[in-house]
């Protein structure tokens, strides 16, 4: 029974402990509405056709409605209007209250993807492994614009918003693979915004846990399930993120702010640096580039020259996407060195 | 384009014989034939004809936008346009089809042409901020083009920060385009406010006043109090997208979810802004065509006042998943339950008009029936979503899309062509073809379903809106609603091609001929400039008494 009014409603597979309660309270409303709406067209078609007008200036009977009928108009759909709200409100209750025992995972959402922290494991990008029938709760912020992390097998639905967190929870009940889409509009890859939970079972969960702990690439947590799902094309600034990792850049430069071999990639771009013949040149696109192809031009103040040249190793899109790449690291933000202290003074020495 | 006046008059119909000296009172369309007396005329009947002129024309813009979105979905990946152009695509639809369309459609044309014609008056109150909110609108849509045309906006109509205060687009010229347009929508409220208060002819008593004046005043009552807080909400983020304000990106201390709340305090009752006057229009085709008297007056004209009090209250319902607190959830959610209830006793009560009636089935009647089945399911789903569970899975996925164009559009469109209908004879004199008229709604009412149930499928499915592409499972459904636009699209040109015919080939039409005991038809049609030659007509009836047969309603009158 359920199984059909699922195909006739095109509701997608229910995998978690929400989604029957869910379904459950829209069953009840598309089969009370469905109900209610014949009776009201029936009525109304009867009257079309009986009451038809059979001479031009006909004239008609003064009716009003009796006392009763106003009050059945009012009474009938407020008792079922407020039995939803009670079956609904309970369920939202439900929604908003994880259990004491939930796994916390941490969810930001960023244009255009979702990356996932385990509080004591790793971190991943567009997949998130969690344990069938065990209440996972997870932690949404966002580091841009507003997203919204829809999961439609479980029917769970939360807003990432900046500067706050917010939470929602579910407990996967079948192992399996569903989708994760973002709801609220971020702009202009909003619709390649997908992911998917891999839910496991206990066993393979414990797997899974102990893969990570050896840290096997092919296995590990952002591994895409199912390639169907991933994006077609990756921006170019996560192209350049994988080739920076390919090319060795990191030997070198760090992504975090720390000065390494080289000067670090995190905010380089759009930096006025000053050179060791004390030249000041604006870090842009061109200057990226000219580095990597004859590292020897120009030299930061304070860094050695031993970087090789990447002429002939990359070409040009791959060139290109690493600038980009160190275009995504702008966070002016972050602050680097230490801090200057606090700027007002003590009132009482 | 219009009778000789002469023989308007000599026309039989429920029109009180004018005096002799009256005779050559010209109609208000050819009283004045020259472009500065139709630009700058105070007089409502030629202002309510210009808001049709340039309602209909944002209507074309934002219905071709309409099709260029239905058309880019037809395939999972891109099918006519970038990403960027189809974001903007789908923005510019919402806003020139909420803010140049729904809003004004409705009072702007019928509203100012029937409301004084329904109280008996010569004019509104205030004729020159009638024009003024005329203009007003136009200078707000000018900016808003020339920012369409300049760049554009990729927000979506909701204008939700911080996206709106970040993206590149341009956002300030069209936000500030539509802070102007509010303006228009407070005088033309304040306007029939007061009209309705001081402009009653003698003997129209309140509870003696059509009811779709009634929901004219419940509309006004939202615009004057609620389009403010849309204006500064809209100032606001047009101040943070310029000049950094810091309201509300969190980077800078402001809060994105304020910006929420005070976007959907006005836009949540703008939804009874579209749709109030639609019920206006609907209780009057509902008793005119079945000659019947509104099964329960009051419950009709205090549900009005109901929808727009608790409208005020239920924004919250929008924010379900927007990490307000459950027990606001609550509240807002029990108080949108309200808001059906009031919607449902409306509908038992049209339902109740038409028992022991004498139904006519003409186009405005076929645009009833469809507007009565948009309004319960798209009321329905409406209340659905009230519950907050069922919100969450539905939240911002296509069934939002389906029950807002169901509720706000189907209703309010349905109620626009029936009224375009109804008084197309008391506007400009003219008799369009019944037929076509009949075939034309057949295919909207059809061409809307097409569109929109496929929607409420897709939403079930799980499909978020404002996706550029989709995953493949998506598909078939998205083909069959282009399909159903199509459709829809092909039922507007039929009606925009006959309606036009009409204007200028049509049949003259006699004073009345619908023989409707509306307020209204009190007079000539067209009616003269100052709305009534000779002596005042009496009201000593309430509008749609069919009780006693009338001298004046001989046998055929067309």
């Amino acid at each position: 029974m359920n199984e059909l009014l699922n195909d006739i409603l095109f509701l997608p597979e229910r995998a978690s402990t929400f989604a029957d309660r869910v379904d459950t309270l829209h069953y009840f409303v598309v089969g009370v509405t469905m109900v209610a709406s014949l009776a009201v067209g029936t009525a109304a078609l009867f009257f079309f056709f009986r009451y038809r007008r059979r001479k031009p200036a006909q004239t008609t009977e003064y009716v009003v409605p009796s006392v009763k009928t106003e009050f059945l108009f009012v009474s009938l759909p407020l008792i079922f209007f407020l039995t939803w709200f009670a079956i609904g409100y309970r369920d939202f209750v439900f929604y908003t209250t994880p259990p004491k025992d939930a796994m916390d995972v941490y969810v930001m959402g960023k244009q255009w993807m979702w990356k996932f922290s385990y509080p004591e494991g790793p971190n991943g990008v567009n997949v998130l492994h969690v344990p069938a029938n065990r209440p996972v709760r997870l932690l949404l912020t966002s580091r841009d614009v507003i997203h919204s992390f829809f999961v439609p097998s479980f029917r769970i639905k939360m807003d990432a918003l900046p500067g706050r967190y917010t939470q929602t929870w579910f407990e996967a009940t079948k192992p399996g693979t569903y989708q994760i889409l973002c709801t609220e509009y971020c702009g202009l890859s909003h619709s390649k915004m997908l992911g998917e939970v891999v839910v496991l079972s206990a066993e393979d969960w414990d797997n899974w846990v102990k893969e990570q702990r050896q840290g096997k690439l092919p296995n590990r947590q952002d591994a895409l399930a199912d390639l169907s799902l991933v994006p077609h094309s990756a921006r170019m600034a996560e192209q350049g993120q994988a080739l920076a990792a390919n090319q060795g850049c990191f030997k070198c430069h760090t992504v975090n702010g720390e000065p390494h071999i080289g000067p670090t990639f995190l905010g380089m771009y759009g930096r006025l640096e000053t050179m060791q013949t004390g030249q000041k040149i604006l870090v842009d696109e061109a200057f990226i580039t000219q580095s990597m192809m004859d590292p020897g031009a120009y030299i930061l103040a304070g860094f050695p020259n031993v970087m090789p040249t990447y002429q002939g190793k990359l070409t040009g899109p791959q060139s290109a996407a690493i600038v980009e790449y160190i275009k995504s690291l702008r966070t002016p933000d972050i602050r680097t060195g230490a801090s200057r202290g606090p700027v007002y003074e003590p009132l009482s020495q | 384009m219009s009778p000789s006046p002469s023989s308007i008059a000599a026309e039989p119909g429920a029109v009180p014989a004018p005096d002799s000296h009256h005779e050559h009172h010209p109609s208000y369309l050819i009283d004045g034939t020259t472009v500065k007396s139709w630009l700058l005329s105070l007089d409502h009947k030629r202002i309510g004809l210009m808001y049709l002129f340039w309602v209909l024309l944002f209507f074309l813009v934002g219905g071709i936008y309409a099709l260029v979105v239905r058309l880019e979905l037809l395939t999972p990946g891109p099918t006519i346009i970038d990403a960027m152009t189809y974001n903007r695509a789908f923005t510019m639809h919402g806003v020139v089809m909420i803010f140049l369309f729904m809003i004004p459609a409705i009072p702007g044309v019928f509203g100012n042409f029937m409301l004084p014609l329904m109280l008996g008056a010569k004019d509104v109150a205030f004729p020159r901020l009638n024009l003024a909110s005329l203009y007003i609108l136009l200078t707000g849509a000018i900016i808003a083009i020339w920012g369409m045309i300049n760049g554009g906006m990729d927000t979506g109509w909701t204008f939700y920060t911080p996206y709106s205060t970040q993206t590149t687009t341009t956002v300030a010229p069209i936000l500030f385009g539509a802070f102007i347009i509010g303006f228009s929508s407070i005088a033309t409220g304040i306007n029939f406010i007061v009209t309705t208060h001081t402009m009653r002819a003698p003997g129209i008593t309140w509870f003696k006043m059509p009811l779709f004046v009634w929901a004219m005043y419940a509309t006004s009552c939202i615009q004057v109090l609620a389009t403010p807080v849309l204006g500064l909400v809209l100032l606001l983020v047009v101040g943070e997208n310029l000049f950094n304000f810091g309201i509300f990106d969190p980077s800078r201390g402001g809060d994105p979810v304020l910006f929420q709340h005070l976007f959907w305090f006005y836009s949540h009752p703008a939804v009874y802004i579209m749709v109030l006057p639609a019920f206006g229009v609907m209780s009057e085709v509902v008793s005119a065509f079945s000659r019947k008297n509104i099964f329960g007056y009051r419950a009709i004209a205090f549900s009005s006042l109901g929808i727009a009090f608790v409208g005020f209250f239920a924004w919250g319902h929008h924010m379900f998943v927007s990490g307000q607190s459950t027990f606001d959830a609550g509240v807002f959610a029990v108080l949108t339950m309200l808001v059906g209830v009031f919607t449902a006793i409306k509908v038992f009560n049209w339902v109740g008009t038409v028992y022991k009636g004498a139904v006519d089935f003409k186009t405005p009647f076929a645009y009833f029936c469809g507007f009565l089945y948009f309004t319960v399911f798209g009321g329905m789903t409406g209340v659905a979503f009230g519950t907050a569970s069922l919100d969450v899975p539905w939240h911002d996925t296509y069934f939002v899309v389906a029950h807002f164009h169901f509720i706000m559009v189907g209703a309010t469109i349905m109620a626009f062509m029936a009224a375009l209908h109804y008084w197309f004879p008391k506007m400009f004199g003219k008799m369009y073809h019944e037929g076509w008229g009949l075939v034309s709604a057949a295919l909207i009412i059809l061409g809307f379903n097409a569109t929109f149930i496929p929607q409420f499928l897709l939403g079930n499915m799980g499909m978020p809106r404002r996706y550029y592409e989709y995953p493949e499972r998506f598909q078939n459904l998205n083909v069959a609603s282009t399909a159903g636009a199509s459709l829809l699209a092909f039922g507007f040109v039929i009606a925009a091609v006959y309606l036009t015919y009409a204007l200028i080939y049509g049949r003259r039409a006699s004073a009345n001929p619908w023989r409707s005991r509306g307020y209204e038809w009190l007079t000539e049609s067209p009616p003269p400039t100052h709305n009534f030659v000779g002596p005042q007509p009496t009201y000593d009836e309430e509008p749609h008494f069919y009780v006693e047969p009338k001298k004046a309603e001989v046998p055929d009158a067309v």
